[in-house]
């Protein structure tokens, strides 16, 4: 396989042929936030928080699916990017409803941690306070749609690695909902395996575990590691603890 | 002359004013170094002119709220949204997926166990607005405190910035979302 | 069939043409259609028949013949006679009088003179009021799939692709990528399977050029896919067309049905050892299927949502095998360029921008339609000349181009020359072809509202720019309109504009801040003439008077 050189915020990296710029970043200790990224799942660049700056060409490029080239400049904390990246944090959180008591308590909260970032001291939009609903048909689970942010982690995790493919999305733009099956409850869907791995993926707290205690409500932040086994009996078995990152 | 410190309630519990109480001793310090001219823990009537600082405490939820945040905009320099729901609407914007006559409805028909009856003298009573919204969305804000409610350490840090004559800037060590 | 059987059938048909003392065309496009074009047909049949000269005259449907605010259109072939808003009556009348005796009915004719189309210039339009819009034979006997036999009976695919590129054509849904750059990567990238997509999935408001070129002359797109597919090795080709072109699919159902008849379409076409299919697949009427990485993934029967590019269709297309996705238009302009050389294509429009322009001119002129163009021509001409100017008693104020992904270009900006690089240098882009002209009795900032909420209507949601930032770009233009808008209200709707566009994943994102940003730059005063003043502080307290840490 082969090998390029290129450089980011003006240090050398070499990396395979076919790495994405966040997988060599991440590799090196070099921070580029993320959302709908999820290592194991497919890259979408739905997000746009990765975006980073490639010298030569005034377009922006997501590094969770941008490839460096030989001799490649990249640039990942410039002004104009922290600038965006503070907008787009700034959009989802008046997008959904995101008053919560249990992340501040937590700390389980991706969302909560990218405001974090970037310094979110107040949103200049106004909120939208989107009539979503909840749903909690499902025995084990919730879907709260009011907290979602629509990375579709959920979606990928369910398709790809479950292969059962209950969750897709609903409408369009504004209007984006994740739904199961063809829009039916979740307890009623004739796909889930309950496998609950897209409770697990889920970055914010629109997918939950009934009957956990705030405390308990943590999320699966590295690679997905679960496997289903007896699902009738809320026990799953994973490859190993998972490690928190 | 001291700097002329006045703190507001509108739309919210008054969680954050009793948290500006958990300075406990703290307050004597402060006490020597500002005026305060107007609060809901001082008996003053009229919000006064030439104030250096607002705290403001709570969303704009109803008419009176919205009308008075823009007599404290005309006669503050500066103005913090004091706590969560003067910065994102928080609890009281909880409501803004109903319309004021649902909840109208719901609070004092529906509930009631007694008489029930919807308040309908305008004169003497604010009218709900259609959404209750952050203070910014309403009247230009100049800082936030963050936190449902701030804690006494954040107040602090925004007090004693204020009152060495700056803005404060929370740190993202003093962030905090509810 | 045989090349020589194809010459046979042109000559056969020219000959049946050739015995009728009229050929009658009546437009038979969408908008002829709404405007009443059945009931003409149906008048004009009736009288020929009547008057017993129904079979010296031929009465044939054709493409559409531009001047669609004027229509039903009825064009007299022989004499190129052009009548406008022919109802039964005048229908009649054009029989009794025009046909039987002779005489043209004056008041109810357009002279083909009038500048609406002296100054047009018709390569893939070239078709519409020739021949019949269903008929092979017709589009065989105008010379069509002469140059599908052109490259088969001789040309490598090489030759043809480098024939495109010294033609430099140029994409025309918009972006004016090289086509023939774009068939060579896909011929090297190595691949046993490849594909040929054509982009009808046209949504512009107010656009229907790909429409009126699908129902007028399908045979011509379907002859540019099987050249592109030879060109690149493809064996399949997708007609992507949206749901909302019932007619436009009808007449690509049919002319497929005729061209694998023919044995055009197929396996083995002319006896030769190409093989190309073309299936035609229906969009739901999602406009950001008209962006390629959607478009792809609508026919693969998934969502019709982007991804981030690259790798590029011609790399990675459908089912990642690599794709060339062209647009109606660039395919429409590939048989006269491989007929009548590269050299001849360059000698018409710009040298960057070589060729011809279909538009859709709507909005305050005196003449709306369908044009052609040559590349280069100015924008006041096309107003002016072609549209007429605006209505009396009007002024003119702004074109809009390149419909929700593009700007409005006001008076001073009026002699640019159209084509990509022009365009684009003041704020607006080519686009597919949409041209609506305002007047003064536009306000422009609600023209960007309309725009913003089509593109706020059509986010597929994915992104969160585009998702989230176009409502609110939305709510603030609805803001600032209503005049409850403030000073900062506009500085955050610029910043939000230039941040959607830069961080937007596809095109849709990227460009629907565009008809935003290009009304703030020439219409700046629009926008802060209904701005209001913001309560703020009227003392003189001052203590306070620096800040700590970084400032927002």
């Amino acid at each position: 396989m082969g090998v390029v050189t290129f450089t980011m915020d003006d240090v050398q990296y070499s990396a395979n042929e076919g790495d994405t710029i966040l997988k060599v970043a991440r590799d090196n200790g070099v921070h580029i936030p993320t959302l709908c990224f999820l290592e194991g799942l497919s890259p979408v660049g739905a997000c746009r928080l990765c975006l980073v700056e490639i010298e030569g060409s005034p377009k922006l490029f997501p590094a969770c699916t941008t490839k460096p080239a030989e001799g490649m400049i990249v640039r990942t904390q410039t002004e104009r990017l922290k600038k965006y990246r503070k907008m787009i944090v700034e959009l989802l959180a008046s997008e959904g409803n995101h008053q919560c008591a249990v992340c501040v308590v937590n700390g389980h909260c991706e969302l909560q941690d990218l405001a974090y970032e970037v310094g979110l001291d107040h949103v200049r939009f106004p909120y939208l306070y989107p009539a979503k609903t909840l749903d909690a048909s499902h025995k084990e689970f919730v879907i709260d749609r009011n907290r979602c942010v629509l990375c579709t982690r959920c979606v990928r995790v369910c398709h790809e690695v479950e292969g059962a493919h209950v969750w897709d999305i609903a409408n369009r733009g504004i209007n984006c909902e994740i739904i199961a099956d063809m829009n039916t409850p979740w307890g009623e869907s004739d796909l889930c395996t309950s496998c609950g791995k897209c409770v697990r993926v889920c970055p914010v707290g629109a997918l939950l575990e009934k009957g956990a205690t705030v405390g308990e409500l943590k999320k699966e932040r590295g690679f997905v590691k679960v496997i289903v086994t007896a699902r009738s009996k809320h026990e799953w078995i994973t490859v190993e603890d998972h490690e928190e990152e | 002359m001291k700097p002329r410190v006045a703190t507001v309630w509108l739309g919210g519990c008054s969680g954050c004013h009793m948290s500006f109480l958990d300075l406990d001793e703290r307050l004597i310090e402060l006490a020597d170094k500002m005026e305060l001219v107007y609060s809901p823990i001082a008996d003053i009537k009229e919000f006064p002119h030439n104030v250096d600082v607002t705290l403001v405490e709570g969303a704009i939820t109803n008419s009176e709220n919205e009308e008075y945040a823009h007599i404290i905009r005309k006669r503050s320099k500066f103005i913090v949204a004091f706590g969560d729901c003067a910065t994102t609407g928080n609890v009281t914007a909880m409501r803004n997926r109903f319309t004021p006559d649902e909840i109208l409805k719901r609070s004092y028909i529906e509930l009631a166990e007694k008489n029930p009856q919807i308040p309908n003298d305008y004169t003497t009573l604010a009218q709900l607005l259609k959404k209750a919204r952050p203070l910014h969305e309403v009247i230009k804000v100049d800082a936030w405190l963050h936190g449902c409610p701030p804690t006494a350490d954040q107040i602090w840090f925004a007090m004693t910035s204020l009152l060495e004559g700056k803005i404060p800037v929370l740190p993202p060590a003093y962030l905090r979302y509810g | 069939m045989t090349i020589e059987d194809l010459h046979e059938l042109a000559e056969k048909e020219r000959q049946r043409q050739a015995q009728y003392k009229y050929r009658i065309l009546y437009c038979s496009s969408a908008g002829c259609v709404s405007s009443g074009c059945e009931a003409a047909r149906t008048a004009l049949k009736q009288a020929l028949e009547e008057h017993g000269v129904a079979k010296q005259c031929e009465l044939v449907g054709t493409g559409c013949l531009g001047m669609c605010g004027e229509g039903p259109l009825v064009l007299v072939h022989n004499d190129q006679t052009l009548y406008q808003r022919v109802d039964a009556t005048i229908a009649r009348k054009i029989v009794e009088e025009h046909i039987l005796k002779g005489n043209i009915v004056r008041e109810h004719t357009i002279d083909l003179n009038d500048p609406f189309f002296a100054e047009q210039k018709k390569i893939v339009l070239e078709n519409m009021g020739k021949i019949n819009a269903e008929s092979i034979e017709e589009y065989i006997a105008a010379d069509g799939y002469s140059a599908l036999v052109k490259v088969l009976s001789g040309m490598t695919p090489e030759d043809v692709i480098s024939e495109i590129r010294r033609s430099n054509l140029r994409g025309r849904g918009g972006a004016g990528y090289p086509t023939g750059l774009k068939w060579d990567i896909v011929r090297k990238s190595p691949s046993d399977q490849k594909y040929v997509v054509c982009n009808a999935d046209e949504g512009d408001p107010g656009a229907f050029m790909d429409r009126s070129v699908l129902e007028g002359d399908p045979h011509r797109v379907l002859e540019g896919m099987a050249i592109a597919g030879y060109a690149v090795g493809a064996n399949q080709g997708y007609i992507y067309v949206r749901a909302e072109y019932p007619l436009a699919i009808e007449r690509l159902r049919l002319a497929i049905k005729q061209a694998e008849r023919l044995g055009i379409l197929g396996n083995r076409i002319l006896e030769s050892n190409f093989n190309f299919h073309i299936d035609i697949r229906i969009g739901a009427g999602a406009f950001v299927c008209g962006e390629e990485t959607a478009l792809i993934r609508s026919i693969m029967g998934r969502r019709g949502r982007p991804r981030p590019r690259p790798p590029f269709p011609s790399e990675k297309g459908l089912w990642d095998k690599p794709t060339v996705i062209n647009n109606v238009e660039t395919f429409a302009n590939v048989p006269p360029i491989i007929r009548n050389g590269a050299s001849w294509f360059t000698s018409i429009g710009t040298q960057k921008s070589p060729g011809t322009k279909v538009f859709a001119l709507a909005g305050k002129v005196k003449r709306t339609g369908l044009i052609e163009v040559p590349m280069g021509i100015s924008l006041r001409k096309v107003v002016f000349d072609i549209g007429g100017g605006t209505p009396d008693g009007s002024t003119f104020k702004a074109v809009q181009t390149g419909g929700p992904s593009g700007g409005c270009i006001p008076e001073q900006h009026l002699d640019l020359p159209v084509d990509y690089e022009s365009l684009q240098s003041v704020g607006s882009i080519m686009g597919s072809g949409g041209m609506i002209v305002m007047d003064n009795t536009s306000d422009m900032v609600d023209v960007a509202k309309f725009f913003m909420e089509f593109c706020m209507d059509e986010s597929c949601g994915k992104c969160i720019p585009c998702r989230v930032g176009t409502k609110h770009i939305y709510m603030m233009l609805d803001k600032i309109v209503k005049e409850e808008g403030t000073e900062e209200d506009f500085a955050l709707l610029q910043e939000l504009c230039v941040m959607v566009k830069e961080t937007s994943l596809c095109g849709l994102g990227q460009s629907a801040p565009n008809p935003v940003l290009s009304t703030i730059r020439f219409f700046r005063e629009e926008y802060t003439k209904k701005l209001q003043p913001t309560s703020c502080y009227e003392g003189n307290a001052s203590t306070i008077t620096e800040t700590n840490g970084e400032q927002k």
